[in-house]
């Protein structure tokens, strides 16, 4: 492992494109969720959904600043270490970052406002409102953004030109860029994780303040609601994943190989590995446990076919396996584990004893770790498991295993002579940087999201502590803690109209 | 629609991005350089949220004009981010430093605590206009770049004089916008007191402003160029200086809102006459400029993605500047610090 400006951007671009995924997973499922809740309180008209409403938009205000703050370095880290990669891609990126710049972020940010500084200046009918659009606009950007994505791992709708400054890929056709074989699959499965996180972390906190005896009518409210979703979200997971698998086979089918470990393409039908550690030195998968013609099963719906393995490509043209092979079986792992748990407690609820179960409690408060852990492995599993390739190459008609059992996988090598089909990771970083830059930058961002991390979780944690507003309901013998006298005492300070628009407000307002 | 005139337009919203996020975020990070002017606890909240509900939406201009720039002119996007490396994640930082700050400063009341969190928010609040006027200067002055468009240069080469001139241009300009911005936004002892720093800034701003631009014509003397061709555009000229000179005077007539406009004004016709001096470059090079500057019809997307970009922007700007004014609609007026405010 070398140290140059290639290793140094990718563990850069990682290392930020992680820490950014703590929040938009978690402003995505939240969001879904404060509509839900919001539309509650405007169907009931009960105070106690209102504060409960309140109270998540305040954890949705910090997560979703925290997310813009980190989204601006993604945009600027394409251009700042990855040039040949944006002069590359930049035609086919153009309409979806153009759509989503547009759509997306002013949504958000413009209705943000309303949401979160908006409760006492415009009705409850237009604050649902801001909420929707909120919630629609964060659901835009993971479209496009997932869009983009998708398109690096199988490409279509463009073609290769040779443009004034070397070779580019521009867009033919819009609509298939959009709908490139992997967006559906990728950005169904995206979702649900969001879902997973949002539902995850308000479960977390409810079950943290059941626990305290604290807020306890909040709490199972707000807990009950998000269980539902979350319930739907883990059973759903699997069945996406499945789908997203299978098409992996079809479309890289060197990613699947790295993610189940499978080095060598078997005889028949292809067992699939439950546990094992993959050694990329000696190419061979040690201590194995696996399941008889499980993959072929998955993969092909029949026990025969064998699944293609990493010996049926060039060595330059395979990817690690460690990194993909683990953090797959991770994610698989978190899956299932999410479907026992979410069901057990869906069970539970029903008996009417859930909130008995102390130690599920506890579960429940643990879990959102898990969630992200699943979030962020799957990512790197979809990213290592792409090398060598930053936009994949394209390849011989696949389903090839079918048909050809002794298909081999050649992609033409980066040479400007002819169209090159893809665009290798190595090949893609600034010519105008070096090393230190790259060195330096990375110990920036390391101290710097540090910080931002701490922030995130002190904001959470003084908001957590300091708890929902106490309403008229609060009449469940709730243990109250300071914080919300001291706000109210500085707001009462402010009082007092004391201009023209101010005092026009007060009467326009009147109808709250 | 021909090739270049889409090339054009997209040249123009490219500036049309680039002035709606120096009108608006360059109020708010005045307001940051502002910030420790203020002497009291409150005052200095005050002007916080004054930005409070809006820096965030401000913010977003500037993705989507690096948006804009990748997807319509992507050559120029990769050499400058790539060429102004450090100078970004500088940027980078200091727009982190910003939102952090504010978010963190009012979590606890204690003496030190909030002053640690004002000397960031001041620190990013500075340090982010400085390096948008340095870039300006440099991309006027023209920047050496390779044979494959990569800038040949360092970043020391960047902090040439006339480039940090044009810095500390950008640094006065929003101190004088933000004072406006904060005088609309404040009442009583503390509005006097930005009534009388107005003028300070004021005069500061038309100072440096007279100065660099005749330093400008001594050093970039191919900037009026284009008036040659388009002597249209002198009219940008005159509406600049007319909208200077508005500023005192509305403040003098105590209309500061027309002050905030004029000085609005004089934001985007800035934008504007720096796009005149570059046309039709993007990225003039130094070295050979004739064959390896980046230009606005050379190096732009291919004519599909302009056309699919500017059905998008048709379709999806009516929406953002309609939601915008809405948004500035509902926090209008002074400001009053509750339980939401920072």
């Amino acid at each position: 492992m070398e140290f140059d400006v290639v290793f140094l951007s990718r563990l850069q671009f990682a290392f930020t494109i992680m820490v950014h995924y703590l929040f938009p997973p978690l402003s995505i499922g939240l969001g879904v969720l404060l509509v839900v809740f919001e539309a509650i309180w405007l169907k009931t008209g009960d105070p106690e959904w209102h504060r409960l409403t309140k109270f998540w938009v305040k954890l949705f205000a910090v997560t979703f600043a925290v997310g813009v703050a980190t989204g601006i370095v993604m945009e600027f880290e394409f251009g700042t270490n990855w040039a040949v990669y944006s002069r590359f891609v930049g035609d086919v990126f153009g309409s979806a970052l153009a759509a989503e710049g547009i759509f997306a972020f002013f949504l958000e940010s413009g209705f943000l406002a309303v949401l979160v500084f908006g409760w006492d200046r415009v009705g409850k009918k237009m604050h649902f409102f801001a909420t929707l659009m909120v919630c629609l606009g964060s659901i835009f950007s993971s479209i496009w953004i997932v869009v983009a994505n998708s398109w690096q791992q199988t490409p279509a709708g463009h073609h290769i030109v040779a443009a004034a400054r070397g070779q580019r890929a521009e867009i033919v056709d819009f609509w298939t860029v959009v709908l490139n074989p992997s967006t559906i699959d990728r950005l169904v499965h995206v979702w649900i994780g969001a879902l997973l996180t949002g539902t995850f972390f308000v479960m977390s906190i409810s079950a943290y303040y059941l626990l305290r005896n604290r807020h306890v009518v909040f709490a199972k409210r707000s807990f009950t609601v998000a269980l539902i979703l979350g319930t739907i979200a883990a059973v759903a997971a699997p069945l996406s994943g499945d789908s997203s698998a299978r098409l992996v086979a079809r479309e890289q089918p060197s990613k699947l190989a790295a993610m189940e470990g499978l080095y060598e393409t078997t005889e028949g039908g292809t067992p699939i590995t439950v546990f094992g550690v993959p050694d990329d030195e000696a190419q061979e998968l040690k201590y194995a446990l696996q399941i008889p013609a499980g993959l072929s099963l998955l993969t092909y719906r029949d026990i025969t076919t064998p699944v293609v393995g990493l010996d049926r490509f060039n060595p330059a043209d395979r990817p690690p396996v460690l990194l993909p092979f683990l953090s797959f079986h991770l994610m698989v792992g978190i899956g299932s584990l999410l479907i026992v748990m979410t069901l057990a407690a869906l069970f539970l609820l029903w008996r009417g004893t859930l909130f008995e179960q102390r130690w599920l409690l506890w579960g429940f408060v643990f879990a959102i770790v898990l969630v992200y852990l699943g979030n962020q492995s799957g990512w790197v599993a979809a990213e290592v498991g792409r090398q060598p390739w930053i936009v994949q190459a394209e390849f011989a008609p696949v389903m090839a295993a079918r048909e050809n059992p002794d298909v081999f996988y050649e992609y033409h090598e980066m040479d400007f002579t002819r169209p090159v089909n893809g665009l290798r990771t190595q090949d893609a970083v600034s010519g105008a940087i070096n090393r230190e830059m790259v060195a330096g930058s990375l110990v920036m961002f390391g101290l710097i999201y540090l910080l931002l991390v701490l922030v995130w979780v002190f904001v959470l944690n003084t908001k957590i502590h300091a708890g929902p507003e106490e309403g008229e309901a609060a009449a469940s013998g709730e243990a109250r803690k300071g914080g919300f006298f001291a706000v109210a005492a500085d707001q009462a300070d402010a009082a007092g109209p004391s201009s023209y628009t101010d005092a026009r407000r007060k009467e326009t307002d009147g109808d709250d | 629609m021909s090739y270049d005139l889409l090339c054009l337009i997209w040249f123009g919203l490219l500036g049309v991005l680039l002035a709606g996020y120096a009108i608006l975020d360059g109020f708010d990070l005045g307001v940051g350089m502002l910030h420790p002017l203020a002497k009291t606890d409150k005052e200095r909240r005050i002007f916080m949220n004054s930005i409070g509900p809006l820096w965030d939406g401000n913010e977003v201009w500037l993705i989507t004009f690096g948006g804009a720039l990748f997807a319509a002119f992507p050559n120029a996007y990769a050499s400058v981010f790539s060429g102004f490396y450090i100078a970004f994640m500088l940027l980078l930082t200091a727009l982190i430093l910003r939102a952090v700050s504010m978010e963190f400063r009012s979590k606890r009341p204690g003496k030190w605590w909030r002053r640690f969190w004002d000397s960031c928010f001041l620190l990013g609040s500075t340090i982010a206009p400085l390096l948008y006027g340095v870039a300006i200067g440099n991309m006027l002055r023209g920047i050496p770049l390779k044979e494959n468009q990569d800038y040949a240069g360092t970043f020391f080469d960047l902090l040439n004089p006339y480039s940090l001139g044009v810095g500390i241009m950008a640094l006065a300009l929003f101190v004088m916008h933000g004072n406006i911005y904060l005088y609309l936004k404040t009442e009583g002892e503390l509005q006097k007191k930005l009534h009388d720093w107005i003028w300070r800034h004021f005069f500061l701003f038309l100072a440096i402003y007279l100065v660099m631009t005749v330093w400008t014509m001594i050093e970039v003397p191919h900037a009026l160029d284009n008036f040659k061709h388009f002597p249209i555009a002198w009219v940008i000229v005159v509406l600049n200086v007319l909208a200077i000179a508005n500023i005192p005077r509305a403040i003098y007539h105590n209309r500061p809102l027309y002050s905030f406009i004029s000085s609005s004004c004089t934001i985007a016709a800035l934008v504007f006459l720096v796009g005149m001096a570059l046309y039709p470059n993007l990225v003039t090079s130094s070295i050979e400029p004739a064959t390896r500057s980046i230009t606005i019809y050379q190096d732009a997307s291919s004519m599909k993605t302009l056309q699919i970009m500017l059905v998008i922007a048709v379709l999806g700007m009516p929406c953002v500047i309609s939601y915008t004014i809405a948004i500035y609609w509902v926090f209008r007026g002074k400001v009053k610090l509750d339980s939401h405010s920072y």
